[in-house]
């Protein structure tokens, strides 16, 4: 009887050890199938500025009280218009700098003259919330230099990001950390 | 001036219609010949830099080894509390809580899954560390480094003890949660655990109402019932409950030998102390030996059933993913069931994919479900089933012991031994 319980304890140790030997040898597979496919960088989360089709969830979704997302001003692409569709509300009363005229609901663009007839836009973005309506009326009326993007300083890197989960046109992506930003470019297709 | 605006507005809209490209440089960039104004580029601002996301491993390691240490060597609470306090400061409120272990589990699916996403070190790291801690010293991740015990541990005023068949039943939601978790990051549609975690939205001190409120609950139900979160729900503590089972070196409740005192019976607020056993009563043997006879024999008919509900329910399930979402709204838009639009909608319109395409998508996404919810289903019932089984097979012990899984390894029950006040003094004595 003795020595049969002490076998039997036995043959319990035994099963266990090979269960952590086993659980061993599954982390250990794990690990190397995570090292074949491994990234030293991290990623981040960035609007494709293609994709996106400035909803204005990013104003709204975003965890943080004041969105992560900014809007951006390629200014290689700008076309410095003195009528501007980003900054001018559809029906403006005059051509001028006044609240009343402008788009932005939080008056983040500051225009400047630059030489006859050309204007700057730029924004401030401690003012801007991320809404997109600028960059919306300057993609369909202008050239597109406007563009919402997740600005790094800000963005607090969630897992999910909740602006993504909330994308209707899914134009978020995890982007390598050493290339953070997808700015629009001159000359894209 | 207005109606200068308008002609502009005119031409533009003449210009959009001529171009059917690109839709960029309608109104081409200036040359700026009267001034020297330079065109500015836009400020790119970084993210957190890479070395910081080592230093986060490294602390984790450190941590974690020194939370192995003092539950296993030190073996004094005030340690690991003020160890807890520090894990809650760094990786609660200094990091906001993300990536976290628990959350790790998605990206790690994720990776294996999805042929494209590969996994930041960073997050391999964070994932499988806590797991190789636990399977050689327990749940020491539990006990003084997650954030999210913590928290919970904190406001834990009066701890109340929950029947035992109560406690079983509710961990059945842990594993369920795990289970769905692996789906939907393996299907790619969504990271559930970091969507509905309900203390981060506490850490970062903003965040979605409804998580805050279910944040707000279950901190105050904590206060009654210890570490809720991490005995009911955490899909992490699933990984790490089984990995205990095993470990070399785990948490005795005296340093010494037990002496049947029952001090330390009560002590435990997470119910994690199982009591010696009486010997086998006879009248139960051979009604538990039927009885686990049965359950043997029913578990694979478990495993099946549940499966093939799990893959039925794909209808439901798969409109986690957005993309079956936007296909079951363009169908009802195209075959007229419904005359307004959503964002989604209008955003695949202006694509110009063609609905086909997206609907073909949608059905491997759907069949992937159906794939997918066998396991989830199949392991549902395997848990079940299991923990029916266990509950039939009479353990025999002779002491009071810490249970190998449940046990959190938060040091409470070491100061109610006798035994540990002799080997404190026994301390005392040698250094004084």
């Amino acid at each position: 009887m003795m020595s049969k319980n002490k076998n039997n304890i036995s043959r319990r140790h035994f099963l266990r050890d090979g269960f952590w030997a086993g659980c061993l040898a599954a982390l250990g597979g794990l690990t190397g199938f995570l090292l074949s496919k491994l990234r030293k960088t991290n990623t981040v989360w960035q609007i494709d500025p293609y994709t996106c089709i400035a909803c204005g969830n990013c104003a709204t979704y975003c965890v943080l009280e004041e969105s992560a997302v900014k809007c951006v001003h390629a200014f290689a692409l700008c076309g410095y218009c003195r009528i501007c569709f980003g900054f001018f509300g559809p029906e403006p009363v005059e051509i001028n700098e006044g609240a009343e005229n402008q788009l932005c609901p939080t008056g983040a663009i500051t225009r400047t003259f630059v030489e006859d007839p050309y204007y700057e836009y730029t924004i401030d973005e401690s003012l801007c919330n991320g809404c997109g309506k600028c960059v919306k009326g300057c993609n369909t009326f202008g050239n597109g230099s406007l563009s919402l993007q997740v600005r790094h300083d800000r963005c607090l890197n969630c897992n999910e990001c909740s602006i993504a989960a909330a994308c209707p046109s899914g134009a978020y992506k995890r982007v390598p950390a050493d290339e953070p930003y997808m700015l629009k470019k001159v000359g894209h297709a | 001036m207005v109606r200068f605006c308008y002609i502009r507005i005119g031409i533009a809209l003449f210009l959009i219609l001529c171009s059917s490209t690109t839709g960029t440089e309608r109104f081409p960039p200036p040359d700026f010949i009267e001034t020297n104004y330079v065109i500015p580029s836009p400020t790119v601002p970084g993210p957190r830099q890479d070395i910081y996301e080592y230093i986060d491993a490294g602390v984790l390691l450190a941590v974690l080894g020194l939370s192995s240490y003092l539950v296993l060597r030190n073996r004094s609470r005030r340690a690991i509390f003020i160890l807890m306090v520090f894990s809650l400061l760094y990786f609660g409120f200094w990091r906001k809580g993300c990536v976290c272990p628990v959350g790790a589990i998605q990206n790690i699916v994720l990776s294996i899954f999805d042929r494209d996403y590969v996994v930041p070190i960073a997050i391999a790291f964070f994932f499988l560390l806590p797991l190789v801690f636990a399977l050689f010293f327990g749940r020491v991740f539990c006990a003084g480094v997650c954030p999210l015990g913590a928290v919970q541990d904190l406001v834990l005023l009066r701890p109340t003890s929950v029947p035992n068949w109560l406690e079983s039943g509710l961990r059945l939601f842990a594993y369920v949660y795990l289970a769905a978790a692996v789906l939907f990051a393996a299907t790619g549609s969504a990271f559930l655990i970091c969507r509905y975690d309900p203390f981060v939205a506490f850490f970062r001190l903003n965040g979605n109402l409804n998580i805050l409120i279910i944040g707000a609950c279950l901190l105050l139900i904590s206060m009654f019932i210890g570490r809720p979160y991490c005995r009911f729900i955490c899909p992490y503590g699933v990984l790490l409950r089984q990995l205990s089972r095993l470990s070399k070196w785990r948490v005795t409740i005296t340093p010494d030998e037990c002496i049947q005192c029952r001090l330390c019976e009560d002590s435990c607020p997470f119910g994690a102390i199982k009591r010696p056993t009486t010997d086998w009563p006879a009248t139960e043997y051979s009604r538990s030996k039927k009885r686990l006879a049965v359950l043997i024999i029913l578990l694979p008919v478990l495993i099946f059933l549940c499966g093939w509900t799990g893959s039925g329910l794909k209808m439901v399930t798969s409109r986690m993913h957005a993309r079956v979402r936007l296909a079951e709204r363009i169908y009802l838009e195209d075959t007229g069931k419904v005359q307004d639009t959503t964002d989604a909608s209008l955003a695949f319109r202006t694509t110009g994919k063609e609905p086909k395409v997206l609907y073909e998508e949608a059905s491997n996404i759907r069949a992937e479900f159906g794939l997918g919810g066998w396991f989830f289903g199949g392991f549902t019932g395997l848990v079940i089933g299991l923990k029916l089984i266990a509950v039939s097979v009479w353990r025999q012990r002779t002491d009071y012991e810490a249970d190998r899984a449940g046990c959190l390894a938060c040091g409470r029950c070491f100061k109610y031994c006798p035994k540990e006040h002799v080997r404190l003094k026994k301390v005392k004595e040698v250094t004084g």
